[in-house]
This record gives C-alpha cells, structure tokens and sequence, in this order.
C-alpha cells in the first residue's frame, strides 16, 4: 500500500523507473540558463531537472553518492565541479529551488531523502551505507534519523561544489573554511539584477498610472506636461531603486549599522541629499518634490530590508523585530505618498 | 558581516550536550564552538537561525526558532494572512510548481 501510494504520489509521465546519465560538460544552452536565472525569476522557478538518480561518468557499487536539488543551476554546478568523478547522483524534488533555500522551507529535508533512497533502490546499487549532501542541506535534514531509516549515514560536503574535490582529498572532511559561507562582493553584486527586475516588474503599472493621472487635463493626456510633471517621481522611482537594490548590496559590510531598513534608510537619505544639491528639482512644487524625495527614502528602506532573505547573515528574530517599526512606516510613508501626489496634481491644475 | 545584535535564539543545553560536535560541523556562520566537551554558543550576532545544529543533534541539545530571515516573506504573510510566519517569497514558487515534463 505504501508503495502504491508513493508511485501515485510521484505519478509524473516522466518517472520512469530508468536511471539517467549526467556529463560534466556545460553547452550553450547550460551558460545561457545560468545567467538568465539571474535576471529572470520567472526563468529561474521553471530551471528545473528531474529528480532521481543519475549516473555520472561509470559509478561502480564503490562510488560515492551525491545528493542535491532539482533546480537545474545547482545540479550543473554540482556536475561541472565533479568533472573526473565517476559518481551516483541523487537529485531531490524540490520544485526547482535550491538546496539551502529549499533546506529552510523542508522541500530539501530528510522526508524527501528517504523518499528517494528508497524509491530508487539505492542500497542495490551502491554497497556502500554513505551519501554525501551538500553542506547547506543540513537545515532540513536530520542525519540521524537518515540513518534509522535508511541505514545510510550522511557525510555533510563542503558548502561550495567547487570544494568537492578538496574535501575527498582532506578524507572527506570539510575544513573550516570549506564550512563557512561567504558572501564576498561578487556574490552579492550577482543578485543585484534579480532583484531590480522584479521591482520594476512590481511597479511599472503603478508608474504609468501616476503618470497619466499627473498628465491627464481637459483636453485629454498632454504628452508634454505629463512627461514635466512625472519627472520628480520618476526620478525618485529610479534613485529609491538605485540606493535600495544596487548600492545597499554593494556597501553592505561597510555599513555603521546593523539594522537592513535603516541602511536602506540612510541610502535614501543621501539620494536625497544629491537630488537636492543637484537642483534638478528647483523650482517644481513643494508637493511634487515632497512625494519624491519621502518616496526615494521608503522605498530605498524597504527594498534593503527585502535583501534580507537573500544574504546569508540575517536570521528570523531580527526580521522579525526590524518588522514590528519598518511595516508601519511603509505603510504610512505609502499613504503620506499617495497624499502627496494628489496634492500636486491638484496643484498642478492650480486648484490649491 | 553580522546582523542584529543579541536577537538569536540560539541555545544548548549543556546537561543534554554530548559533545559529539556534529551542530559545529553543520554551521555555516562558526557560531558554535566545542569548548570543555560541551558545545557552546560562541558568536551569538553570527547566527542565522537556519537550524542546521537543531536538526542534526541525536540528543536534543540544541534550541533556536529557526526560519527563514526573509523580509519579502514576512511582509506577504502580514498583508495575505495576517501573520509574518506564513508568508512565503518567490523562492518557495508553489506557482509553477507542474514538476511533469
């Protein structure tokens, strides 16, 4: 019954009991998904490879067996830096996402290791009783309860794939380095486009709305005053963007403080500042400028403190306690904002 | 780098600890040290409560409120349900989720 039950609860078309072959080698259309996975959230949540075992290079009953996720970047990480490996490859179905991400949310966890050890006889094809997982996969695995119900003892790798061939060399052991996770200037500057990306995607809608409502007069939608009118806040728009999602990741070890929404916060601020200094904004309403300076601190706050879930050194009770002030503050910076805009653009057609 | 100050929940319990060393090798961030045969919180402002060390511990030793440290997710369980701990953010897509080919 059990089994029955697993079979139908895997019912793909494609889980066909047939063990698939890995290659070391990246082709173009491999590069191209990797970078796209860094633009594109849309492309990311789709890059997926079937889960289940796969054979990489000729593993004997000897060979070591690696487990990782079915988001598709991972496993060709995992395979490009196993080149020379003859190895089993163990890919758990995690909807596509990563292993650490995966890991916290329990999609990567023990449940879905033993699913697979089991659903793909791994005791018949390797003599051996070890698995060797990803570092990062430890949060939603217990090893030893792996252990009980398998048999297979977990050995935790390195947490970068690129390590791999060190940590057999060092008699699979990880040093403390391999252990640590970094988070050096290349790899946050790599999440920086993601995250500009999904932000316009969120508010272009809301940026041509404002506009045609600021442009819209008697006579229809004046190209020119709206263009004139938007400006400042469209300015702003890009300077919040600028500060929250592209400077904020770049300076973050820099920064005096420790607190996400306020680096997010002084970023702004001293967008602000430039925007002031640079006059760009002298002599337009009080209203219009108003709404896109206060917009360029908020927003710039907010799109800090969201880099939290993506770094490797926030945790949940500091989210948590940033949340309690900085939620209340956006809301009502949003609304101050959205009260501001009307002003203006009742002030643009001079009813104040 | 490190985050806030003081606010992980991180804790051993030193009377259940036997000192086998296993949430050491499991932490990403070095916040736990094996000190006199028992693990000890070494660098509190480094945890991110990602609750490797929980999980790996056979003997229970081990307490921290793990979870994901995500503002985005946090923020869409406030505005969907009213609660910061069952949001989720584009990292956990349930939405194309038709793993079939």
């Amino acid at each position: 019954m059990v089994e029955k039950g697993n079979s139908v609860a895997n019912s793909c078309c494609c889980s066909k009991p047939e063990i698939r072959k890995a290659v070391p080698f990246w082709q173009l259309k491999d590069y191209y998904g990797a970078v796209m996975c860094r633009v594109s959230d849309g492309f990311r949540n789709k890059y997926r490879v079937k889960p289940g075992l796969y054979t990489f290079g000729s593993p004997s009953a000897e060979s070591d067996v690696f487990v990782t996720a079915n988001y598709k970047l991972s496993f060709d990480l995992l395979r490009k830096d196993l080149a020379g490996i003859d190895a089993w490859i163990l890919v758990l179905d995690t909807d596509g996402i990563n292993v650490w991400c995966a890991a916290g949310k329990g999609t990567f966890g023990t449940k879905e290791l033993v699913r697979k050890i089991e659903s793909e006889k791994l005791n018949e094809k390797v003599s051996h009783k070890r698995i060797l997982v990803p570092q990062l996969g430890a949060s939603g695995i217990s090893a030893h309860d792996v252990k009980k119900s398998t048999g297979f003892s977990v050995v935790y790798g390195p947490v970068l794939s690129k390590d791999i061939k060190d940590f057999i060399a060092n008699n699979y052991a990880s040093t403390s380095r391999m252990r640590t996770v970094t988070f050096t200037i290349a790899e946050r500057a790599v999440l920086i486009p993601i995250e500009v990306v999904a932000m316009v995607k969120k508010a272009w809608l809301i940026v041509l709305l404002v506009a045609m409502a600021l442009g819209i007069q008697k006579q229809g939608i004046m190209f020119g005053p709206m263009i004139h009118r938007t400006m400042p806040l469209f300015v702003g728009f890009i300077c919040a963007i600028f500060a929250g999602s592209v400077l904020h990741p770049i300076i973050l070890p820099l920064s005096p403080v420790r607190s996400f929404a306020l680096q997010g916060l002084f970023l702004g601020l001293l967008c602000d500042g430039v925007l002031h200094g640079s006059g760009l904004f002298s002599g337009m309403s009080i209203y219009g400028t108003g709404s896109a300076y206060l917009l360029v601190a908020a927003l710039s706050s907010y799109l800090a403190f969201n880099f939290t879930g993506c770094t490797p050194i926030a945790n949940k009770s500091g989210v948590k306690k940033e949340l309690r002030i900085a939620f209340p503050m956006y809301v009502a910076s949003a609304v101050a904002v959205t009260i501001l805009i009307v002003l203006y653009k009742l002030s643009c057609e001079a009813v104040i | 780098m490190k985050y806030l100050q003081n606010v992980a929940t991180i804790n051993v319990a030193p009377e259940k600890c036997t000192g086998c060393g296993i949430c050491m090798k499991v932490c990403p961030r070095n916040v736990l040290e094996i000190k006199d045969k028992w693990a000890e919180v070494s660098d509190r402002d480094s945890c991110i409560e990602c609750g490797a060390c929980k999980m790996n511990c056979a003997s229970d030793a081990i307490y921290v409120d793990s979870g994901v440290g995500c503002a985005t997710a946090m923020i869409n369980g406030i505005l969907r349900f009213g609660d910061p701990d069952k949001g989720s953010c584009g990292c956990d897509s349930k939405s194309g989720s038709n793993g079939c080919c």
